[in-house]
């Protein structure tokens, strides 16, 4: 058991360290949140200006494009880029977290030409088309089929929650190109193809969330023509093609966060000092509290990534573990920080208010807890699958 | 950076698991709730196993290891939930002449102003005087109350050892309901097959995993702070794991056959050791 970090990941996070201290404070202003032709360009820009520097990729295979970085050093890049202030990945984050590292693994070679250099120089940008209005955390009853025409699929069907699909070049989609049947079970008869975001028959209508953003929309696909060489992995094994690369999402989303909840615990405590709460001990104790739980997170974050590396790079199941604990503790920071506020906690223009709101999402999205619940009693403690 | 066990502490745990399944079983832990006593043969095999003189320097005749690797014992002690004054003699070992090898039991007088195996301990570190028994709600760990009590001066390395007993108990709670939602059936099938049973379960493995990395962090920084912060969330995850174990067990579960009583209660014990709740809360937000 070590945490301390060894030379070349000392020498590793002074040279990002120095870099971000050259290049943030030249960096163009935060746009408007509901500005996506800006927030775009915003996240464009900050790709590029990584890549220049060869931080694109950072934790992609080489061959892929990437550095082929080892887990502990992605762990350092995210906590220097938090504790910085730098930008976060943004639009960017389907196409280099997700499409790009399951092209990167499934992908043919010239899949990976096509598609992946753009997303590390940030020139393309991609969303995601998985769930449905009728299949959320039942994602594999999904029903938006794919039929074969020729050297085209042609694909009807709807999806929703579909993050940044109003900046996005390419959608990740998953569509059904076998009907489900006693034959073919549901997760069976699966495709992942990319899909232009551009091709006629392609509707979007932005949704708009409890913190009043447009972050995600629905998506309409009306007889959209897809190439069948846009199919990453083969017909009917979409699934797989996709597990091999959801346990990136909860393995590594939240890093960056969770050094940003202990800053924000922080300002926290200097709030209550100067408003007069912390002479509540009720408070004082909650935040106290905080401080144990968002430590133990810190710390737990590096036994999965430690645990990663040891087997060669590939996030455990731990994620899981990570992830129902951590989207809880958001939410109490949040809810903590409006007892700190009072009445303030009812004006948005406050600090903490949008991000109480956002909160709410964290137990839903990238898997429900009661989801995460399933997946560590089945596949870490071995119960048996049931209703 | 390698936040694992390294294989030399694995070999240690497992060689700690072993020695205590073998010695301290689960017939000698219904033998010794029937008859409470302190049993010193067992005590002098700890001993002889380098348990209490596992951070005494080599060159004192200990094994010269340190917190990290005196954690992973103390959570096995836990699982098993080995009787004794086992932490207040670890940290004797050395300055009490019979300590490290398990000749002598030395108990503490506690912060709270409870003292462990008063009437079994050979040497009692703090002013235990005007002592009184009290009934214990814990069968294995006989106390009394004394009206002023000091903290001892190695406080912390206390509450960490104790938070890793702690640990090992809430791992433990958790195999025993996994293992009884396994096989118990109800409506025709496992009981663990029921979500409301299985996130017991799963809610019940994360509290046992994030106490894990704290307490594991807390013995490598040795950080006072990491400790307090370690202990609250380690007796967090025992007692509460203790009560879903028994929740899980349902009607069983509050038989005084089953064992999820006697880890409840030892978990409860533990927690007002230590150092409370409130004063490691308190500390923990004075440092933001």
């Amino acid at each position: 058991m070590d945490l301390t970090y060894t030379e070349e990941e000392e020498e590793f996070r002074a040279r990002l360290r120095e870099w971000l201290g050259k290049v943030l404070p030249g960096l163009p202003p935060k746009p408007d949140p509901a500005d996506w032709p800006a927030r775009r360009r915003h996240d464009a820009g900050w790709q590029r200006m990584l890549y220049d520097a060869g931080y694109a990729g950072l934790h992609w295979p080489v061959d892929a494009g990437g550095r082929g970085a080892t887990p502990t050093q992605h762990l350092i890049y995210l906590e220097e880029t938090e504790r910085a202030g730098a930008p976060y990945v943004g639009a960017n984050f389907v196409g280099l977290l997700h499409a790009g590292p399951t092209i990167a693994a499934e992908g043919t070679a010239e899949q990976r030409a096509r598609w992946l250099p753009p997303v590390l120089c940030g020139d393309e940008m991609w969303c995601q088309g998985f769930s449905e209005p009728d299949a959320g955390s039942d994602l594999a009853s999904l029903r938006t089929k794919a039929v074969r025409d020729g050297d085209e699929y042609v694909v009807t069907g709807s999806k929703i929650w579909t993050s940044h699909a109003e900046v996005a070049d390419w959608c990740e989609l998953l569509v059904r190109t076998e009907p489900i049947s006693a034959e073919v079970p549901k997760h069976r008869g699966i495709s992942w193809l990319a899909m232009p975001m551009d091709a006629p028959g392609v509707t979007i209508r932005p949704l708009r969330t409890l913190a009043g953003s447009t972050e995600f929309a629905e998506m309409f696909l009306d007889e959209v023509r897809v190439p069948v060489g846009n199919r990453v992995g083969d017909e009917n094994d979409g699934w797989r093609v996709t597990m091999v690369t959801l346990s990136f999402e909860r393995g590594t989303a939240f890093v960056g966060e969770v050094v940003a909840c202990r800053r924000t615990l922080g300002q926290l405590a200097a709030e209550a000092r100067k408003n007069g709460r912390w002479d509540d001990p009720v408070i004082r104790r909650k935040l106290g509290r905080l401080n144990a739980e968002l430590s133990a997170l810190w710390r737990l974050t590096q036994w999965n990534v430690s645990e990663a590396q040891a087997s060669g790079g590939v996030p455990g199941i731990g994620g899981s573990v990570f992830k129902l604990r951590y989207s809880h503790a958001r939410q109490e920071l949040y809810d903590t920080a409006a007892e700190v506020l009072g009445p303030d906690s009812l004006d948005l223009a406050r600090e903490w208010n949008l991000d109480r709101l956002s909160s709410l999402s964290y137990t839903i999205a990238a898997g429900t807890s009661q989801i995460q619940q399933n997946i560590v009693a089945e596949r870490i403690l071995g119960l048996p699958k049931g209703r | 950076m390698d936040f694992q066990l390294s294989d030399d502490q694995r070999a240690l745990k497992a060689g700690v698991r072993e020695l205590l399944e073998g010695r301290f079983g689960r017939d000698a832990l219904r033998a010794a709730v029937d008859s409470p006593s302190l049993d010193r043969e067992l005590w002098r095999e700890l001993g002889e196993a380098g348990f209490f003189a596992l951070r005494l320097p080599e060159a004192e005749g200990g094994v010269g290891l340190g917190l990290p690797e005196a954690v992973l014992a103390f959570e096995e002690a836990g699982r098993v939930l080995l009787p004794g004054p086992l932490v207040a003699t670890h940290l004797a070992a050395g300055s009490v002449e019979g300590a490290a090898s398990g000749t002598v039991v030395v108990t503490d007088v506690d912060e709270s102003g409870l003292v462990p195996w008063l009437e079994f301990a050979d040497v009692v570190r703090g002013d235990a005087s005007g002592a009184v028994p009290t009934s214990s709600v814990d069968p294995l760990t006989p106390l009394h109350k004394v009206p002023t009590a000091v903290g001892v001066p190695d406080g912390a390395v206390a509450a960490l050892l104790t938070a890793a007993e702690q640990l090992g108990s809430a791992a433990r709670t958790t195999e025993m309901a996994v293992q009884y939602a396994g096989e118990r059936q109800q409506f025709g099938q496992p009981i663990g097959a029921f979500q409301a049973v299985k996130h017991l379960c799963a809610q019940m493995l994360v509290r046992a995993e994030v106490a894990r990395s704290a307490v594991y962090a807390a013995a490598v920084t040795g950080d006072r702070l990491e400790i307090a912060g370690a202990k609250l969330l380690a007796d967090d995850a025992a007692v509460r794991n203790a009560r879903d174990c028994l929740q899980v067990h349902g009607g069983m579960g509050f038989t005084w056959e089953a064992d999820v009583h006697l880890h409840l209660k030892r978990a409860w014990v533990r927690a007002e050791f230590g150092g409370s709740a409130a004063q490691a809360e308190e500390e923990l937000a004075a440092a933001l």
